[in-house]
């Protein structure tokens, strides 16, 4: 990209691309938050310099083509299973950072008994979980995270809680085991917010680096094109209502 | 001379506007143009209300926007 003929002397570059992200295209749709988080997790990758012994576990789920949008190492797991091939990897190999990229579907829904047994073993990695509340990939189907009256294709009438029970709220869950050592909700949804959940990545590495233990993101995400909402509109629901169910902070921080 | 330019990555953008509605001084809007995926790009609609804040970058979902800032001269931004 023939960037720098257009910028004229005496400027600095003071945000880009950053280089633990490849040049190929996401296949996200349009304004869709796994974009920014996909990001978050490349610039703490880059400001801690680990991407030569960085790997990565990509879902099934919209994130699959993890591997093709990031510069690090990468195994695909089978749906759901992440945790628990990161807990392999991390323990052959002690020395890598490994870390887990998961939607709802993959880490609450199919693959709860693994992300519950791995953060109860307080193993030695970072999990993304990127909570939008829906099935994406395969058509907007109901996640159990999917909040009390939405509509989904699996919901059409809104999901009822006596015939589809609760919300789901894994991070609670993870937060009163011992075995975590930092368990934290974080969103997208404007600048002020990206930054939070941009040191809480950070933090999320670091403590690999440092040892100490099981640490998972929640990022409250969007899925724009199944909510069947304009990417603002789609922001703007999960300022307003989805905040109300999953309130953000941390929910275990062990020093 | 702005103190920003923000450079777009014509073929990353995906039209979706989230940059337009962040930027605090209405600097971006829609272009005319259309990327080889039918997106319809964004550009700077008033490059001279560019402050280089970078917050467009920030909330850009796929990454399609370079940020830069005019160097401080003699100790001022
Ligand atoms: C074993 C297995 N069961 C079901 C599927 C179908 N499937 C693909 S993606 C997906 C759900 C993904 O949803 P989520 O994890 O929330 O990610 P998103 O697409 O929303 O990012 C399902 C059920 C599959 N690929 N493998
Ligand atoms: S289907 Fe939803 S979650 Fe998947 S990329 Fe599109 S907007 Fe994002």
């Amino acid at each position: 990209m023939p960037v720098e003929t257009a910028v004229p002397a005496g400027y600095i570059r003071v945000f880009g691309k950053p280089k633990a992200l490849s040049d190929v295209k996401y296949t996200y749709c349009p304004g869709c938050h796994h974009g920014i988080v996909t990001r978050l997790v490349a610039e703490a990758i880059d400001e801690l310099g680990i991407l030569e012994r960085t790997v990565g576990i990509a879902p099934v789920g919209c994130a699959v083509f993890l591997d093709r949008f990031m510069n690090c190492d990468f195994v695909q797991a089978a749906h759901g299973r992440a945790c628990a091939v990161a807990t392999g990897i991390k323990r052959a190999r002690p020395e890598l950072v490994v870390f887990t990229y998961q939607g709802d579907g993959d880490l609450a829904a199919i693959g709860t008994a693994e992300t519950i047994h791995a953060a109860n073993r307080g193993e030695n990695i970072t999990v993304i979980f990127v909570n939008n509340g829906i099935y994406g990939m395969t058509g907007g189907e109901m996640a159990p995270t999917t909040l009390p009256g939405q509509r989904t294709t699996t919901t059409p009438w809104g999901r009822d809680p006596r015939l589809h029970g609760y919300p789901l709220k894994i991070s609670e869950m993870l937060a009163q085991l011992d075995g975590p050592t930092y368990i934290t909700r974080q969103a997208v949804f404007d600048y002020p917010h990206i930054v939070r959940a941009r040191q809480a990545i950070l933090k999320a590495f670091r403590n690999q680096l440092e040892g100490k233990g099981f640490s998972l993101v929640e990022i409250l995400s969007t899925c724009p094109t199944n909510w069947r909402m304009s990417p603002q509109e789609a922001g703007r629901w999960v300022a307003e209502h989805v905040t109300k169910h999953y309130p953000l902070g941390d929910l275990k921080d062990v020093r | 001379m702005p103190k920003g330019i923000v450079i777009v990555e014509k073929e990353r953008c995906k039209g979706c506007g989230l940059c337009i509605e962040a930027c605090p001084f209405g600097v971006l809007g829609f272009s005319s143009d259309y990327n080889s995926s039918g997106y319809r790009v964004v550009h700077m609609e008033h490059p001279e209300k560019c402050t280089g804040c970078a917050v467009c970058g920030y909330v850009c979902p796929d990454v399609a926007l370079e940020i830069y800032r005019r160097e401080p001269v003699g100790g001022t931004v």
